[in-house]
């Protein structure tokens, strides 16, 4: 018998997890699937792979809440048919934060662990800016990243430990920021990301040939970003959930205009060493 | 007190200016001054508080200090709450299928407030505001669910990827299916209390918001604005949706907006006539001018002797590096033959030099000037005078929508703190329009102390001759925590004539209302906050938006459900402007198809703008104790008499306008002495 996987990690069956229908949204009182068998999802998953081998290592298992049959599409809630005391609105609120987060794929966490080594690379070469001699407006474009990326970390950081997935730890420190955790192995398929090569190049410059250098592979970099968020969406079953629905889109919209920005930055900057 | 946010020092000379390279250069200086002011500077109170009179509400004239939103309480149904000259009327939690899902957008018709949901949409009905009443709920999921009403149809934006045209609730597994809804449904809400879905129009991006537009000249149909900034979906899932740049394909779903023709007579007709590019040929737009108090350090950094180029087309400056201005410098030493360090000749050399090195290099590069944004927010439309608003990406658009099928650019702006502009409001006149920077999309907390006032801002323009002019930023002037996602959201005017009032949703910053009426100093009247939703971590809640709507601010609050609130008169807003709002009353409201604001005479319109010249100091004392009892003697009177005291009070306050500081509101006064006249 193999290693048995952490709740949540997907195995080597996770190919089948995108065949069925997702888990209905909504999770009421009984587990009564509406497809027997067909329904799938990672937490469940997890819970027959356990249930299956035996599994004792000790991890927690929680299944989530078990799909059930959901409320009628397009269903009317009867008028004022219920009031809820402020105990009970809580007690629904919190099950159902509980029960979304139990709602999604490996494409999914595949997306949230490589994005935190993406976004901490951003960091890493932004937070040069200012010891680079780079020019105010490369320093404030600088600034914004480091504020929104770090933020995002924060964001997908939770996501995953929310879901019992293993969370990288960016640690930024004077030498750079350095990652510890899962996902290394992705390190570099993912695009935009920046070689050792690249990096060091960039810190080997100043001023003037900092701020090109900078946009140039900030630009390959925000790009990257951009196309993670579109092979995301084009993965069958992936960003169902809301959140990562969200944070996906609006990754992909504040990169995408970064771009565009940067690349006017960039086409206006002085000519090179040679001039004038 | 002091509120550790960082702002530009509101000191006001009015300096003339539209000089891009200034305006470039004021981007570089504020990015330079921000580390060193961040937490330093003091929001200033809101104007100075002329003496007040009894007609004046006594308390309020300055916001409450210590400012009672810090350190308020955690909690979901139970967090602390801080208010001020606002009343809150009720809090009703969603119904049990949405409690725990998005609470979104807001659209209003008769008494009922019609609230979004990423699981549907529910309906309230108001007529007791003190207790909301369900009258439905649909489950529908698509996100983000904002709705618009129009008769007896109702629209609602799917964007996400688990939205089915079955409105089933199990989501859409695979990346391609013919189950998927992205675009927008279309409802009959003719009883309220059974919508009916008709019809859908797909869309190649889905719609994040949508604006639905009447056209003055077409009573067959109304229109609706889709705009959507997810990626392209793929062509095999639905037609035509094409990802590649349009030059590649003509077809290009990128660069526009969707333009949906809805018959009236036959809605499920409903379809998309045009697509206007209204990005195209966006060759990069000035970056906004400076604030006048910008100007001063604009002004410091030239005597500092910076080397600064203008950025062809966008008015953008570029500071040399230290660096880069030495190496320059030592080559055009070294050119004349000298050595050691440059002379005050070379420096000028260098200075005179700048522009043709950009513009080589600018040649070499091979830039794309067309790279401008692919995609709209939101779009703010004013029928009445013909104009819209395009909150797109990088840039605020400006647009004449008198022919609805086809949109016109007219303006467009950048600005120089990154914003992605977002949504978009005018005042009712049509000389401002006030942009939000919804910097990071709602999701995370950029309110904090250590979050640069300019960023994730309004930025306010005025409108002049169909361009715009910066005039300033206002964002929520008190910091949140870490736990709480803001940054500025949905809101709209306040209807009080002679003003531009507005109230705003900042999420878990909660409500603030702002007066604009000078662009150049915004500030606060008004607020409610709540605690985080949960003290120990962000978890996405607050106010998503918040309207007027016939007497009411209803907000609808991400987690926690609708609030309903009204005005509580102060210093800052008489009894008489919110009586003055209060005859405003409309039989629809969708808050991105901003209505033209018609005040019907009535003694409290008069009265409002008393009091306004009252806090402007714009009549002396005696005169507006004059005035006010004339307009009681001719509310006690009747027809004629009435008629012919308020004629001859007009009669006098036109002779005054003149001399009046306050011209324009002596003015306003008598159009509205003269109206009430003739009712």
């Amino acid at each position: 018998m193999g290693k048995v996987p952490a709740p949540g990690v997907v195995g080597p069956l996770s190919t089948t997890f995108f065949e069925g229908p997702m888990l209905p949204r909504l999770p009421p009182p009984l587990p009564r699937p509406r497809i027997p068998g067909a329904w799938v999802m990672m937490a469940s998953v997890t819970f027959v792979l356990l249930s299956g081998c035996g599994a004792s290592s000790g991890a927690p298992v929680s299944p989530g809440p078990a799909p059930s049959q959901d409320p009628a599409a397009g269903s009317i809630s009867a008028p004022g048919s219920e009031a809820l005391t402020a105990a009970e609105v809580e007690a629904i609120y919190r099950s159902r934060i509980e029960a979304a987060r139990t709602r999604f794929t490996e494409a999914d966490v595949h997306f949230m662990t490589g994005m935190i080594h993406h976004h901490a690379q951003a960091l890493e070469i932004s937070r040069m800016a200012p010891e680079r001699g780079a020019s105010s407006i490369i320093q404030t474009l600088a600034a914004r990243i480091i504020n929104a990326q770090r933020d995002e970390i924060r964001i997908m950081q939770r996501w995953l430990e929310d879901r019992g997935q293993p969370v990288p730890e960016p640690h930024e420190t004077e030498a750079g920021v350095r990652v510890h955790g899962p996902g290394h192995e992705h390190m570099h398929h993912m695009p935009g990301m920046l070689t050792d090569a690249q990096i060091r190049e960039l810190t080997g410059t100043r001023g003037l040939d900092f701020d090109r250098l900078f946009l140039t592979l900030m630009i390959e970099h925000h790009r990257g970003a951009v196309q993670m968020v579109h092979d995301l969406f084009a993965t069958d079953g992936a960003a169902q959930d809301e959140e990562v629905f969200r944070f996906a889109s609006d990754v992909q919209v504040d990169q995408a205009t970064e771009v565009a920005r940067m690349e006017q930055m960039l086409s206006a900057l002085p000519s090179g060493a040679d001039a004038p | 007190m002091t509120v550790p946010i960082s702002r530009p020092s509101g000191a006001a000379s009015h300096v003339p200016v539209r000089t891009p390279a200034r305006a470039g250069i004021l981007a570089l200086v504020l990015a330079a001054l921000l580390a060193a002011t961040a937490c330093a500077s003091s929001t200033a109170s809101p104007g100075t508080a002329p003496g007040t009179s009894a007609s004046m509400a006594s308390g309020g004239a300055t916001p409450p200090s210590p400012d009672p939103r810090i350190g308020l309480g955690a909690g979901l149904l139970d967090a602390e709450e801080a208010i001020w000259n606002l009343r809150k009327l009720a809090s009703a939690p969603p119904p049990r299928d949405f409690i725990g899902v998005t609470n979104s957008d807001l659209a209003f018709t008769g008494p009922y407030a019609v609230q979004g949901n990423y699981n549907g949409f529910m309906i309230w009905d108001l007529t007791d505001p003190t207790a909301p009443a369900l009258v439905t709920s649909i489950l529908c999921p698509a996100s983000q669910s904002d709705v618009s009403v129009y008769g007896n149809l109702l629209f609602v934006s799917g964007e996400g990827l688990e939205g089915r045209l079955d409105c089933g609730t199990e989501g859409v597994s695979t990346a391609v299916s013919p189950d998927r809804l992205r675009g927008i449904r279309i409802f009959d809400i003719s009883d309220i209390r059974n919508p009916e879905y008709i019809a859908n129009v797909q869309t190649c991006r889905g719609s994040h918001t949508h604006t639905v537009l009447e056209h003055p000249g077409d009573l067959e149909n109304v229109y609706v604005y889709v705009s959507g900034s997810a990626p392209v979906r793929p062509e095999e899932e639905l037609e035509g949706c094409v990802d590649a740049s349009p030059d590649v394909d003509p077809e290009s779903a990128l660069f526009r907006i969707e333009v949906i023709q809805v018959p009236l007579a036959n809605p499920e007709a409903a379809a998309i006539v045009s697509s206007p590019r209204i990005f195209e040929d966006l060759v990069a737009p000035p970056i906004h001018g400076p604030a006048p108090a910008d100007l001063e350090m604009l002004e410091e950094a030239r005597e500092r002797g910076v080397f600064a180029v203008q950025i062809p087309g966008t008015g953008e400056v570029y500071v040399l590096p230290q660096e880069g201005a030495d190496r320059f410098l030592a080559q055009i030493v070294a050119q004349r033959g000298g050595s050691g360090p440059p002379t005050v000749a070379d420096s000028t050399a260098l200075r005179e030099m700048l522009p043709l090195m950009l513009e080589q290099s600018m040649a070499e590069s091979g830039f794309d000037p067309e790279a401008g944004p692919t995609q709209c927010h939101d779009i703010t439309v004013y029928p009445a005078l013909g104009i819209a608003g395009g909150a797109c990406e990088g840039y605020g658009l400006l647009l004449d929508i008198t022919d609805p099928i086809n949109p016109r650019r007219m303006d467009a702006v950048a600005d120089s703190n990154f914003a992605y502009w977002h949504s978009a409001t005018f005042n009712n006149d049509g000389t401002t329009v006030l942009f939000t920077d919804e910097w990071g999309g709602g999701g995370a907390p950029k309110c904090r102390d250590t979050d640069p006032y300019e960023w994730g801002a309004n930025a306010i323009f005025s409108i002049e001759n169909g361009t715009m002019r910066f005039r300033s930023y206002y964002k929520l002037p008190v910091p949140q925590t870490e736990e709480e996602n803001c940054v500025a959201h949905n809101g709209s005017l306040i209807p009080v004539p002679g003003r531009d009032i507005k109230v705003q949703a900042w999420y878990q910053g909660g409500i603030s209302i702002f007066d604009f009426s000078d662009p150049e100093n915004p500030h606060e009247i008004a607020f409610h906050d709540r605690g985080p939703v949960n003290p120990d971590r962000m978890e996405m809640g607050g106010s998503w938006s918040v309207y007027w709507y016939n007497g009411l601010i209803v907000s609808s609050e991400i987690a926690r459900g609708l609030d309903v609130f009204e005005l509580e008169p102060s210093y800052h807003l008489t009894r008489n402007e919110i009586d003055a709002a209060l005859t405003v009353q409309w039989e629809e409201f969708n808050p991105q198809g901003q209505p033209r604001i018609v005040w019907p005479p009535s003694f409290p319109r008069a009265r409002a703008l008393v009091d306004q010249l009252e806090r402007s100091g714009g009549m002396s004392d005696a005169r507006i104790a004059t005035v006010r009892q004339v307009l009681t003697n001719a509310e006690a009177a009747n027809g004629a008499a009435r008629a012919s005291a308020l004629n001859g009070l007009a009669s006098e306050l036109r002779g005054e306008a003149g001399s009046s500081s306050d011209s324009r509101r002596v003015n306003l006064l008598v159009e509205a002495v003269e109206e009430l006249a003739g009712a």
